[in-house]
């Protein structure tokens, strides 16, 4: 493959120290290099801003997003920013696009390359379903991808901790990791989404689950426990109990302390929580619901074993998608939506609920406020992950607009300011002037997800990276993203340049080429178990799938055929 | 003598997984474990009528079918796509997704109206959906959990005969161990059919009252049927009751619901007021559905299409962008309104299935057929392109009626191009005699 430079442009590389210099960016066979020959193709960056390719370790992209497709032909046509959102025709190149939420698997490429994003991760995934994930990320252009794999509230998972048999337990975990060709382990509403099953649902870490002896806190602890063992590149990505109800706070911080006694393999968070805007609130009720973000920040400023994201609400429009079944219920119930459910059996539950958020209702424009709180509370970047939880706080295509409210006080202000009064006294935002920089928005939104991940390759710009690059029309030392944030946003909603692989994907915000991108995932079963331990698992599983499954065994593991350009990464066994 | 174990069976839309095919010589001398169906479709390769070579009609529709390589049936089928102001890409049910993902490009190639066999089936199920959501599980949830099953406008014993044994009725689960023994059946249909005979209520309802039936239970389920009349579809008030009763008794129920919600009156409408029942029945205990799909994979192309193009059928690619409006842009929509000047069909047989005025219709167009068995739509197809049979002859993957894919197999080899290949080869020629004629 040819060379090529990168030159002029003013660089971002946190990992790497660099924070806004005016260093050069080589390539060479996709991958970054320290130098390229004299023949090498030059990009002049013009003095833009260039970062690592962005990285989104928590999104709504494969799977269960299709149904909810179905849901929403109005979503197709809805196009509040255009060329991110809406019907395109095709082109000689592309093919045809719609939707802003639900977007079609090309637009999903399209507009992830635009926003100079490269690499993102489906968050969440039961093993059964898998093979559905995979065939949308095969028709999912230029992006690199990743899937974290649902245990939560899978049957054996729970039989084996109830059985204290942790070598089975982990025998499991990275069997299922490479039935599904997943890369990370999810932990949603542990426990709850097998009392779903029965319509019921778990209230807290000590609460039984139904048809097994164990609780959500065994379930948290005993798949940390066996991620560490299995030495997994990501740690354990968890949704708490009690998403979105006024209080929740108390399981949260709990949920916090709880794996403080869990240790690390490696060097890198022992759990990841996930959309913490919505796990953040305290009040016992709506009436007197208010922002829980200071415990919160303050918690995760005083420990080290934990990294989160934001799940930052965007105002309009929104579709919720996530396998915490009763949640979804619940929305749907109160909002008199539109409700899917799924029951995946002996693996999790699942629903999807249209929402809207307004920034007239109260409850809403404290959420908003939470997300950006929690972020500009915690002081080391390199805890926070940028992300909306896409589509569940809004589309990805706003994340633009969302990091300008962190990069911009002013902009904070002018919203704040049409708020209902009934907000103010739940929120402290108002008072919070923080403004992060170029080199903090580039932790939370590549940095730092590439590093909870443990993808060594993504995330920065050092020698041996792989050459994914977003160029962006903004000059870091001559704007004044505070006061010019809508120009920023802008720039930053349509790359000048997005490099995937050491190739031009984007090129002044339109789409010039359409390479296949890579599937990671982890195989920690080849040398991380034992034969005796896999025959154990297998006999075990052989029974179970006779009595309980309706799939036969030999036809669950999701085949090479769906997994073309496939990226195996193999944990050091301890 | 070799044996394939866990083969997918390739008829119904309960994929059942786990047959055993015997293959000598790269013929299937037996099939074990499958229904009646699912053995005669997988034995069955060559005893119907399979077509065996590529044909096309030199002089028009009352001139014979005329055998010919498949370069010039591909080429033809081409010439025809690309000549037409108003072309129609309809079925692709029978085949893997991967040869649907190919339909989806020549539609879009062809600026085509797209759609499925759902459009005379379940397309109302997926209408519903968009009122109301789909409130469902998985088939092993069901297995594993259901203590009522209700089979409302369907008759799995003729249409998916191993459904009660693998997934509802018979089965046993972890939580219904002794099958049937722990679990009520209710049949709801104007029919007294064969399904119905074992249930352990019967609701023969006055056809075409499914809404009304809906309704009335949802008024109890909910506190009213203090305004509920003695008499309800047609049946007397306490029967309706009953089935409330045992609704809000059961701890896991299920509704499997075939054409009697979906094609009689009502119908989208009845699939949103199923959803809204169970909506209103889950405050209580849980309740789900699933919609007894036909083709084995039309479910899949459902799938497909709505990853692809952001909407499951009647999609119209006229615009280059994927414009969808059912009751506009359905395939009987058009054909009615005789919009359609060229047809292109695959893996399902529209001669047989459409009303008469749309078959009236196809008989003045120029109509390509793809696939492995001659029927009806063979008499008015100007070329007809033979295909190997999915799930057969080559693997790929199918969709089941819950939603869970399964990768089928490969079982005997063949001459004939699988539907993939026929499109990719369609496509390639598309664009050949686009770009000669210099269009975008």
């Amino acid at each position: 493959m040819a060379e090529m430079v990168i030159k002029n442009g003013v660089v971002y590389d946190p990992k790497n120290g660099v924070d806004g210099e005016r260093n050069e960016i080589c390539i060479k066979d996709g991958k970054i290099v320290n130098n390229v020959g004299a023949g090498a193709k030059v990009v002049d960056a013009e003095g833009c801003l260039v970062l690592p390719g962005g990285v989104d370790g928590h999104t709504h992209c494969a799977g269960k997003i299709n149904t909810a497709r179905v849901m929403s032909p109005h979503d197709m046509r809805y196009s509040p920013i255009p060329g991110l959102s809406g019907p395109e025709p095709r082109t000689k190149l592309l093919r045809p696009q719609v939707g802003y939420n639900t977007p079609n698997t090309h637009a999903i490429g399209y507009r992830y390359s635009k926003l100079g994003y490269t690499t993102i991760a489906e968050a969440a995934i039961t093993p059964m379903m898998a093979r559905h994930m995979h065939e949308e990320f095969e028709s999912i252009p230029i992006l690199d991808k990743l899937a974290l794999v649902l245990l939560g509230s899978n049957w054996q998972v729970m039989q084996y901790i109830q059985d204290g048999d942790s070598e089975m337990l982990k025998s499991y975990m990275a069997w299922a990791l490479l039935a599904s060709r997943g890369y990370g382990v999810k932990v949603v509403n542990p426990g709850g989404g097998s009392n779903w099953t029965w319509g019921k649902n778990v209230s807290g870490l000590d609460d039984k689950v139904i048809d097994f002896d164990v609780t959500p806190a065994d379930i948290l602890i005993g798949l940390a426990e066996a991620n560490e063992a299995l030495n997994l590149p990501h740690s354990i990505h968890v949704h708490c109990n009690n998403l979105g109800i006024p209080g929740n706070i108390t399981t949260t911080l709990a949920t916090m302390k709880l794996l403080e006694k869990v240790k690390a393999s490696q060097d890198r968070q022992v759990m990841h929580l996930t959309h913490m805007q919505f796990h953040s609130y305290t009040g016992t009720s709506w009436a007197d619901f208010a922002s829980g973000s200071d415990q919160i920040a303050d918690y995760i400023n005083s420990h080290d074993h934990l990294t989160f994201d934001m799940g930052q609400m965007i105002f309009g429009p929104a579709m919720t998608m996530t396998a915490d079944g009763p949640t979804e219920y619940r929305n749907a119930r109160m909002f008199d939506a539109k409700w899917s459910n799924y029951d995946q059996e002996l693996e999790d539950a699942g629903g999807i609920v249209p929402l809207a958020y307004s920034s007239q209702h109260f409850a809403h424009a404290t959420m908003w406020s939470i997300g950006l709180e929690l972020a500009l509370l915690v002081k080391d970047p390199w805890k926070v992950m940028f992300t909306t939880d896409n589509p569940n706080g809004g589309a990805f295509v706003n994340y633009p607009e969302a990091q300008m409210l962190l990069m911009s006080d002013k902009k904070r202000q002018e919203v704040i300011a049409g708020f209902p009064d009934m907000t103010m006294d739940r929120i402290s935002l108002p008072n919070i002037d923080r403004e992060l920089d170029w080199g903090e928005m580039t932790v939370m939104t590549r940095s730092m997800p590439a590093k909870m991940l443990g993808l060594d390759v993504k995330g920065h710009l050092g020698a041996g990276a792989d050459a994914d690059v977003a160029i962006y029309d903004v000059k870091p030392d001559k704007v004044d993203v505070s006061v010019e944030h809508e120009a920023v946003k802008k720039a930053l909603s349509f790359a000048k340049y997005t490099i995937k692989g050491g190739e031009v994907v984007v090129r002044d915000g339109d789409i010039t080429a359409l390479p296949k991108g890579k599937v990671y995932w982890v195989n920690a079963y080849e040398n991380g178990i034992v034969q005796a331990e896999k025959d154990r698992l297998i006999t075990d599983l052989e029974e179970r799938f006779k009595k309980y499954y309706s799939m036969q065994f030999s036809n669950y593991m999701v085949e090479d055929a769906y997994v073309s350009r496939p990226v195996e990464m193999r944990p050091e066994v301890a | 003598m070799p044996v394939i174990k866990d083969v997918v069976c390739t008829f119904c839309g309960c994929l059942c997984d786990d047959l055993e095919v015997n293959v000598e010589d790269n013929k299937i001398i037996k099939v074990g474990k499958a229904c009646k169906l699912g053995r005669a479709k997988t034995m069955g390769m060559f005893l119907h009528e399979r077509i065996e070579k590529p044909m096309i009609r030199k002089n028009g529709k009352d001139s014979e079918l005329e055998e010919c390589s498949y370069d010039e049936a591909i080429t033809k089928a081409a010439e025809i796509l690309v000549a037409a102001k108003r072309p129609m890409s309809y079925g692709w049910c029978s085949t893997s997704c991967e040869a649907i993902e190919k339909a989806v490009v020549l539609a879009e190639e062809t600026g085509s109206l797209f759609d499925s066999t759902a459009n005379v089936c379940h397309g109302p199920s997926a209408l519903a959906t968009q009122e109301k959501g789909a409130p469902s599980c998985s088939l092993g949830t069901a297995k594993n959990y259901a203590d009522l099953i209700i089979f409302w406008g369907c008759n799995p014993v003729h249409a998916h005969p191993r459904h009660q044994t693998r997934y509802s009725t018979m089965a046993k689960g972890a939580f219904t161990p002794n099958g049937k023994k722990d679990k009520k059946m209710v049949v709801v249909d104007p029919r007294n059919t064969d399904t119905a005979k074992k249930a352990d209520l019967l609701l023969q309802l006055t056809p075409g009252t499914d809404y009304v039936l809906i309704e009335a239970l949802r008024a109890i389920v909910n506190g009213h049927e203090d305004v509920l009349p003695d008499e309800i579809a047609g049946l007397p008030k306490a029967k309706v009751m009953e089935l409330a009763d045992m609704c809000k008794a059961s701890k896991f129920g299920i509704i499997y619901f075939g054409m009697g919600i979906t094609q009689t009156r009502g119908r989208y409408k009845s699939g949103d007021n199923v959803s809204s029942l169970l909506s209103d029945l889950n405050q209580t205990n849980k309740f789900v559905m699933i919609g007894m799909r036909g083709h084995y994979n039309v479910t899949g192309f459902g799938q497909v299409a709505a990853w692809e193009t952001g909407f499951p059928m009647a999609i119209d690619f006229s615009r280059g962008s994927a414009y969808y409006n059912p009751g506009e842009t359905g395939t009987n929509d058009v054909l009615m309104r005789k919009e359609v000047d060229a047809f292109i069909t695959g893996a399902a047989d529209p001669g047989a299935h459409f009303p008469q005025e749309s078959v009236k219709h196809l008989y003045t167009i120029p109509a390509i057929q793809v696939d492995g068995y001659a029927n009806p739509t063979t008499e008015f197809s100007d070329v007809v392109i033979p295909a190997a049979i999915a799930g057969v002859e080559c693997d790929g993957t199918a969709y089941r009626m819950d939603g869970q894919p399964i990768r089928m197999k490969k079982l005997i080899e063949t001459t004939f191009k699988t539907d993939e290949e026929i499109l990719t080869e369609i496509i390639a020629k598309v664009r050949e005699l686009k770009g000669a004629e210099g269009g975008a």
